[in-house]
């Protein structure tokens, strides 16, 4: 595209990457294409009980399934629920991409959990990142291994005011606040208001939701849009009317200790002290 | 793969499929949102496939409260009966490894359904244009064999042009460099035309040549001439045609902007 001041400057489409053209790939292609996607594969570690069940064929039961996709959506519930010792840890999934550095950080995980007096329930935080191309594996892997008969999902999960659109222009008072999505099986009453068009959720979240339109569990995902980009108090204690939900299938702390509070939301890190 | 969201499978025996091709400008994608919100269509299933982006949220057509809190996935199919009209909506970027694996679902769930054809919408970069590309309407058709017979009176009237085929190095001579298919800018678009010509697919290929920006026009004018062709309005000729803009397109360019900016 040449400009009005006789540059030529390339022309993108959002829609579509250039050269969509097919290049024959010949086997040494192949086999790289295909030892990329198999590094690529979301693999899931259960523990050794849980293993040996599900090679017997029995899915783990499962009433409710808490997921929290993000650090705020995550330390809320390690505040608010996994803060006393009644958890086991049930297993975790590993995931390779671009994004994932050469050791695992403690920061990027994805543990799941259950309350060691009621089995039936299963938390997961997710706070590693998950590529585009791995966020439908991984929702069929781990639903695969539930038992889907009465079993319902909650979502807690967060992104950005700035991808919140709305006619009115949103003053900085207004976030963190709460919408949430749910599907068609779903017969609760959610504790904010539906996300309004045209506003879309992607992600994880999006991807557990489909999934669960799709077969018709019962779901929801809370999403929270806050102004701030990394760990927060304020944009953690936004989930905080879940609670009332989620306080039917597992034992919550309503009023944690402060020591719990300023153990889990660390203070900004020193290194990015650039703009202070 | 398709899944059915009513409690029996539909039939989409003898239906004619509109579908959108992820194109430069969204244009297909947008057309077909003109033709869902102003016909009423009711989703039928859903295409739930890992070739797609995952993304989700409310009615994008909705007109009321009452149908506002309804979730809406990727890839959905709607139909309208009394038209015999179905309708593949795509709301997603098709994930780049994966496109093959898309063409090849999308081409045999239409033959498995039964389509007694399938017309995609797609768009094509306009700054790529050959010289005989420039001329006349900026919109082009392609046809595959098992389709032209039936649609070769209806296209001779409406003087639509096929789409030329483009030499892969414009100015040079060399006789080894056949004119060939060029849809730049047009996703899938070659891949599903020449994937339905090897399996016998009645498909055709609606194109727009288009730029990136404001493509409303850009899909209100492949949705007329699609209108043109399969008069899916009741009333042709009324002009303009009534489009119903749905709210899922509000807010294209951004939210509100702040009073104090100014």
């Amino acid at each position: 595209m040449a400009t009005f001041f006789g540059e030529v400057l390339s022309v993108y489409s959002r829609a579509v990457e250039e050269d969509e053209e097919e290049v024959d790939e010949n086997e040494e292609d192949a086999e790289i294409l295909r030892e990329l996607e198999e590094k690529r594969e979301v693999h899931l570690h259960w523990s050794p009980e849980v293993s040996e069940s599900l090679k017997s064929g029995n899915k783990l039961p499962c009433s409710d399934f808490i997921l929290a996709v993000g650090h705020n959506a995550a330390r809320f519930l390690s505040v608010y629920a996994l803060t006393s010792e009644n958890w086991d840890a049930l297993g975790r999934a590993s995931v390779w991409n671009e994004r994932s550095g050469g050791v695992a950080s403690e920061e990027s995980t994805c543990v799941f959990y259950r309350p060691k007096d009621n089995p039936a329930v299963l938390i997961c935080q997710v706070t590693c990142y998950l590529a585009e191309d791995q966020l439908f594996q991984w929702t069929e892997k781990v639903f695969d291994c539930l038992q889907l008969r009465q079993l319902n999902v909650t979502v807690l999960s967060e992104s950005s005011v700035s991808e919140f659109k709305t006619a009115d222009y949103l003053s900085s008072s207004s976030a963190p606040f709460l919408r949430s999505l749910h599907s068609a099986a779903f017969s609760g009453k959610p504790v904010c208001k539906s996300l309004e068009q045209p506003n879309i959720v992607t992600g994880l979240q999006a991807a557990v939701l489909n999934h669960c339109e799709v077969h018709r569990i019962p779901s929801i995902v809370y999403q929270c849009y806050s102004d701030v980009i990394g760990p927060d108090s304020v944009t953690m204690e936004t989930f905080k009317p879940t609670l009332t939900k989620l306080g039917k299938s597992i034992k919550l702390d309503p009023s944690p200790s402060a020591d719990i509070l300023r153990k889990i939301v660390r203070t900004t890190n020193i290194q990015s002290n650039l703009y202070i | 793969m398709f899944i059915s969201s009513e409690n029996s499978p539909p039939c989409f025996k003898d239906f004619t499929l509109v579908m959108p091709a992820v194109a430069v400008g969204n244009v297909g994608q947008l057309s077909v949102d003109l033709i869902l919100s102003t016909l009423n269509m009711s989703r039928v299933g859903y295409m739930h496939t890992d070739c797609l982006i995952p993304m989700t949220g409310n009615n994008p057509y909705a007109t009321s409260n009452e149908n506002a809190e309804e979730l809406h996935t990727p890839a959905e199919v709607y139909t309208a009966a009394e038209l015999k009209l179905a309708v593949l909506q795509i709301r997603a970027p098709i994930i780049q490894s994966k496109s093959k694996k898309f063409r090849q679902l999308l081409v045999s769930w239409i033959k498995s359904s039964g389509f007694s054809r399938a017309v995609v919408l797609s768009s094509s970069q306009a700054y790529q244009r050959d010289d005989q590309q420039m001329k006349g309407i900026p919109l082009r058709y392609l046809v595959t064999p098992s389709l032209l017979k039936d649609s070769e009176d209806a296209l001779k009237e409406l003087s639509w042009r096929e789409m030329e085929r483009v030499s892969a190095y414009p100015g040079l001579t060399d006789a080894n460099t056949e004119p060939r298919l060029y849809v730049p800018g047009g996703g899938i678009t070659k891949g599903l035309y020449t994937d339905s010509c090897a399996e016998d697919v009645p498909l055709a290929v609606l194109i727009l040549f288009c730029s990136e920006g404001d493509n409303i026009p850009d899909a209100f004018t492949l949705v007329n001439h699609l209108n043109d062709w399969l008069h899916l309005l009741d009333d042709p000729s009324q002009k303009p045609n009534k489009w119903k803009i749905p709210t899922s397109w509000n807010l294209l360019f951004g939210s509100g902007i702040p009073p104090a900016l100014f």
